[in-house]
């Protein structure tokens, strides 16, 4: 009967990982199912960027408030980990504060003591946090896209934040041994005394109480993730070492259209000539984007990395004078429509059926991509180094080069570049014109 | 002005040294070709053996391309790389932040690699070389802002060359509260000059000249043909054309030179 804690310790950990690792698998189908795009070019700096933009939260601090605010939960929340490794071998081998006995009571009480004060410094940035999302009116909370789950999503983490970091503070008040030793407990002594007429037994019921809350609450959280916009605490990493090492200017060269091109180009070219073995290969099924399926993987998993701060929109000129274009929307119809489709494919054993939806329209409107000015600022702010821009300009290479649907106006530039070189209406033979004039 | 093209060059069986691409705007558009007329001066000022490609230049097709035309673009971008490679060309300097960044990051892989300036780094580098100096007097203690490209600024980390010749003017410059990486764009870009803007509050012109206009500038500076179209027309929706003036960074040499 003793071990039955034990065991029923280990059944959820099992169970909450084994659930954790299944959706993990999932997020991976998912993001396979872009297009392959080699990403795997000079290493160093990758592992410079992850170092400098995930792990360092080199561009949060571009914006101090939210950023250091940000800098403390990211902090707390991986330093007190240490502490979950001590909850959970205390749960699996039914010991109490194991690395007490290990570490001795100096070092012990220095690191509780240090998680105490990181947790009280969590919550009130939580608080404020939340302060920020729900009272002051910060315009990039409430955008239209931020309604109904969005804006739910972010307050849930919030309040599960702030009840983790509480549990911590109450199991250590009351742990009566613990507060009678004095070390490490520079926050919960405070705390200590509201318990103060509590029994002994009620005090321990209370102790263990918080500390099963604590780690059920934890596994949870952890299996929150994959279905929360939080999912960035995982994918920010990968998501920055994989990200665009090029000029933000650079648009990649469509290759399938550079063979095509060269094809017209060349004077020897047999128009009529069988295409070569294996060169069906070479042409796609189509140019440009009109569904999850048609972007590659890095674009895939920049829109589970999304996290909808929305610093993006707050800087796009296009969504700054009311247009419709918001680069988080973007992100995070990307997403959902990716997630559509991979319960399509759960759904129907393993492959996709058609359901007559695609990104294009049923999510993203025309407008919106053509509101854009490829300015990059969204590229810019972005604090995990996500490019909205290239899922617009995929998605108008489709509008282009499959529906011929781009606005009329764009249609004349075109053509006026194509017959005159330009794109207004002028003569070739004028361009010289202008050393002339005086 | 004397301007001679690569055809005449090579008739003569010479290679100059910098190949000067005007662009479409700078070829056609009235106010551009101000500007490309100031840089014509600050080359010959500087004795820069230069050339222009004149009827033989084309579109580099950067709006199609942005507007989602990757056919037109490769298209434009073969023709231009044949005439280039054909001439030689190793070295080429414009105007146009649009035609900067399409040379420099998307023709290589397309067959056409050059060294690729934007025409402040090319001033700075003349200047640098000491072969031009700037005249700080002409213009001592205008009130200036400069607005940055996006092309050049965000899309390619230039900041610093354009600032460096204006501190050169002996203006007093001051930045806008969104300038260099945080830079708001003129509204052009990504083919929106050829196109209506979709519908909003406020055209992206109109308030990036409110985000000028907030320096109590006398002069906005900039360094791209699109964002100086732009920026002229905000300053007349505001009526402020008589107490402003957008000018391309080398018609302030140009002016600083009294060329």
């Amino acid at each position: 009967m003793e071990y039955l804690p034990n065991i029923f310790f280990a059944l959820i950990l099992i169970a909450g990982l084994g659930f954790f690792a299944s959706n993990v698998r999932k997020l991976i189908r998912n993001i396979k199912l872009g297009k392959d795009i080699n990403r795997s070019d000079n290493q160093p700096a990758r592992w410079k960027n992850m170092a400098k933009i995930a792990l360092g939260q080199y561009k949060m601090v571009r914006r101090p408030v939210s950023g250091i605010l940000h800098v403390v939960v990211y902090l707390g929340f991986i330093i007190i980990n240490i502490e979950v490794l001590e909850i959970i071998i205390d749960g699996l081998f039914g010991t109490h504060r194991v690395f007490s006995g290990v570490l001795g009571d100096g070092l012990y009480g220095f690191l509780i003591g240090t998680f105490e004060i990181l947790a009280a410094l969590v919550f009130i940035a939580v608080v404020v946090f939340w302060w920020r999302r729900n009272i002051t009116q910060i315009k990039r909370f409430f955008n239209k896209e931020m309604k109904g789950w969005p804006k739910n999503d972010g307050n849930i983490i919030l309040y599960f934040e702030m009840v983790l970091m509480s549990l911590f503070i109450i199991m250590n008040a009351t742990d009566v041994p613990f507060q009678q030793a004095g070390i490490g407990n520079p926050i919960s002594q405070f705390v200590a005394p509201w318990f103060s007429g509590f029994s002994p037994e009620a005090l321990h019921t209370i102790e263990k109480g918080a500390w099963w809350i604590h780690i059920i609450g934890i596994l949870i959280f952890l299996n929150y993730l994959y279905y929360s916009k939080h999912l960035h605490i995982l994918l920010a990493f990968p998501n920055t070492f994989y990200a665009k090492l090029k000029p933000k200017g650079q648009l990649d060269n469509l290759a399938s259209v550079t063979s095509e091109v060269k094809m017209m180009m060349d004077p020897d070219a047999d128009p009529y000539a069988a295409p070569a073995e294996g060169a069906e290969d070479e042409v796609p099924e189509k140019f440009g984007a009109s569904d999850v399926t048609d972007l590659n993987w890095v674009q895939l998993m920049n829109a589970y990395t999304c996290t909808e701060c929305g610093r993006c929109t707050s800087a796009c000129p296009a969504n700054l004078t009311g247009k419709e274009l918001s680069p988080r929307k973007i992100m995070m119809d990307t997403r959902d429509r990716l997630e559509e489709v991979g319960k399509n494919i759960d759904a129907n054993g393993g492959t996709f059926v058609d359901d007559g939806k695609q990104l294009l329209n049923d999510y993203i409107s025309p407008e919106e991509l053509w509101a854009c000015t490829s300015c990059n600022a969204c590229v810019q702010e972005c604090p995990v180094n996500i490019d909205p821009l290239s899922i617009i300009m995929d998605m108008r290479r489709y509008l282009v080069m499959e529906e011929s649907a781009a606005p009329q106006e764009l249609n004349m530039m075109m053509t006026n570049i194509e017959n005159n070189g330009a794109p207004w209406q002028y003569s070739q033979q004028d361009r010289l014109n202008w050393k002339d004039e005086e | 002005m004397n301007v001679p093209t690569m055809a005449e060059m090579m008739a003569q069986g010479k290679q100059p040294e910098v190949l000067f691409w005007v662009g479409a705007a700078g070829s056609y558009d009235d106010r551009a070709k101000k500007i490309t007329r100031a840089f014509v001066k600050i080359l010959q000022q500087a004795n820069v053996d230069f050339a222009v490609l004149g009827t033989e230049e084309s579109s580099t097709g950067d709006a199609a391309k942005r507007a989602g035309n990757e056919f037109l673009f490769q298209m434009q971008a073969m023709m231009n790389i044949e005439v280039l490679n054909g001439y030689e060309v190793k070295t080429i300097v414009t105007c146009d932040p649009h035609s900067f960044n399409t040379f420099k990051n998307e023709y290589p892989s397309l067959g056409g690699k050059y060294e690729v300036f934007h025409h402040t780094q090319f001033i700075k580098k003349l200047i640098d070389e000491g072969r031009l100096t700037v005249d700080d007097t002409n213009l001592k203690g205008k009130r200036l802002t400069y607005h940055d490209p996006c092309y050049l600024g965000r899309a390619n980390d230039v900041y610093e060359s354009p600032r460096d010749l204006i501190r050169r003017l002996g203006v007093n410059l001051t930045e806008m509260k969104r300038n260099k990486s945080t830079a708001l764009c003129c509204g052009a870009g990504g083919a929106q000059m050829f196109k209506e803007p979709e519908k909003g509050d406020k055209d992206i012109n109109v308030l990036r000249t409110e985000d000028a206009l907030e320096t109590k500038p006398q002069i906005i500076a900039t360094g791209c043909p699109y964002c100086n179209t732009m920026m002229t027309d905000g300053v007349k929706f505001k009526e402020k054309e008589s107490q402003v003036k957008v000018q391309d960074i080398a018609e302030l040499i140009a002016e600083a030179n009294n060329l």
